[in-house]
């Protein structure tokens, strides 16, 4: 009889729960909404800025409590 | 003569709780008594808890509500209606809003980029043990302990064409007439004044902070890198800016926060002038709310504002945090 142990791979989880990937769409949306609020060049990418801001803000609070 | 101190120590200690038992009258000991060490905790708490939710938590949310909709201050008794988000759509359509964030952004670069080039070497070479350091870092501190607006009163004088001290000094290494300085009135300078000012007064602050991560670089690591050959420059960037980087970053945070927000400074140097080429988005907020009375837009401006810096602040702790780790 054989003593090999039996590894049963971990379910990877779907990349929109896992926290990594998602944190850093996060801050990629906050940053570019930060550009967007302060840039000097297009009245519509400030029009825009706001709502990008706040989906990145809210989208990093959230992610944020995702286990590693 | 260690277990003697302990003796004492803990025969102190017996005493105080003793003395403490015998003073508390009975009634109030009984009814604490009743109570769990989490009760008591959260008894001890409760006070600041609750000051917190009435000073800041409350007026959020407040502020929140009164964004959608077209409440004016001034105006108490008149019907509040909700309004959407038409406060939000023209605070995100005004290009007279949309160049005071940019006149904001241009403050927080400069007076961030120069307080932190300036604050840091100014730390590299106080942390260097020199005959009257102690002195001389108590004198580089004074600006900081001052308060804004007594520093933007006499910024004013100093900036002054006539009598300024400012003026007189460009003037004597430039050879400028002291009257073509006009540092608060001309449009081009207006702006560097209000800079000059800021990273005068907070540069103390930022050399404080890396001061102290200088002060956390171990010896040790200095003496490894001597004994590996390692040059001065080397050491410096291999060692001292890696180790100082998370209180650098801490600094820079700090005063990217506190620079969004700028208004006394601006306010008592400028007040937003000449025309509207010093004027930040506090100072926009501030027209908003209490010259054109204006509340619910102005509510709506100020969490815009909110947002930026809460979002910002997410990003930088990240990194701050990575860095750490490292």
């Amino acid at each position: 009889m054989s003593d090999r142990t039996l590894i049963i791979p971990k379910k990877r989880r779907p990349f929109f729960l896992r926290r990594g990937p998602m944190e850093a769409l996060a801050v990629l949306l906050i940053a570019l909404g930060f550009l967007m609020l302060f840039q000097p060049f297009w009245l519509v990418l400030y029009t825009y800025s706001f709502v990008t801001l706040l989906a990145g803000t809210a989208m990093f609070t959230v992610v944020s409590k995702f286990p590693e | 003569m260690n277990s003697s101190h302990q003796t004492f120590a803990e025969k102190a200690s017996r005493l105080a709780t003793e003395a403490a038992v015998r003073a508390t009258p009975e009634p109030l000991a009984k009814r604490v008594r009743g109570f769990s060490d989490r009760a008591i905790a959260w008894l001890f708490i409760a006070p600041t808890i609750a000051l917190l939710l009435a000073i800041n938590i409350f007026p959020l949310f407040w502020a929140i509500y009164l964004s959608f909709t077209n409440y004016r201050a001034n105006r108490p008794n008149a019907e509040v209606r909700n309004i959407g988000l038409s406060n939000y759509s023209r605070i995100l359509n005004d290009p007279d809003i949309w160049a005071s964030m940019q006149t904001t952004a241009h403050f927080v670069f400069w007076t961030i980029l120069l307080q932190t080039v300036i604050g840091f070497g100014l730390a590299y070479l106080i942390d260097r043990k020199f005959r009257g350091h102690a002195f001389w870092t108590t004198l580089i501190l004074i600006p900081m302990m001052l308060s804004p607006a007594v520093v933007g009163n006499f910024w004013r004088f100093l900036y002054e064409p006539q009598i300024g001290l400012f003026a007189y000094a460009v003037s004597f290494l430039t050879g400028i007439p002291t009257s073509d300085i006009q540092m608060l009135g001309s449009v081009q300078l207006a702006p560097w004044a209000i800079v000059i000012v800021d990273t005068w007064m907070w540069t103390p602050y930022v050399m404080l902070i890396c001061l102290a991560g200088l002060r956390s670089i171990p010896d040790y690591i200095y003496e490894a890198a001597e004994v590996d050959r390692a040059s001065p420059w080397r050491q410096f960037w291999s060692i001292t800016v890696p180790m100082a980087l998370p209180f650098i970053m801490l600094a820079v945070l700090f005063r990217g926060i506190e620079n969004f927000k700028m208004f006394d400074m601006v306010n008592l140097l400028t007040g937003g002038g000449p025309g509207s080429t010093t004027e930040v988005a506090s100072i926009a907020l501030k027209r908003d709310a209490f010259e054109a009375w204006a509340t619910g837009r102005s509510s709506a401006f100020a969490i815009v504002l909110f947002v930026a810096v809460f979002g910002l602040a997410n990003i930088y702790v990240k990194a701050l945090n990575r860095v750490k780790q490292r």
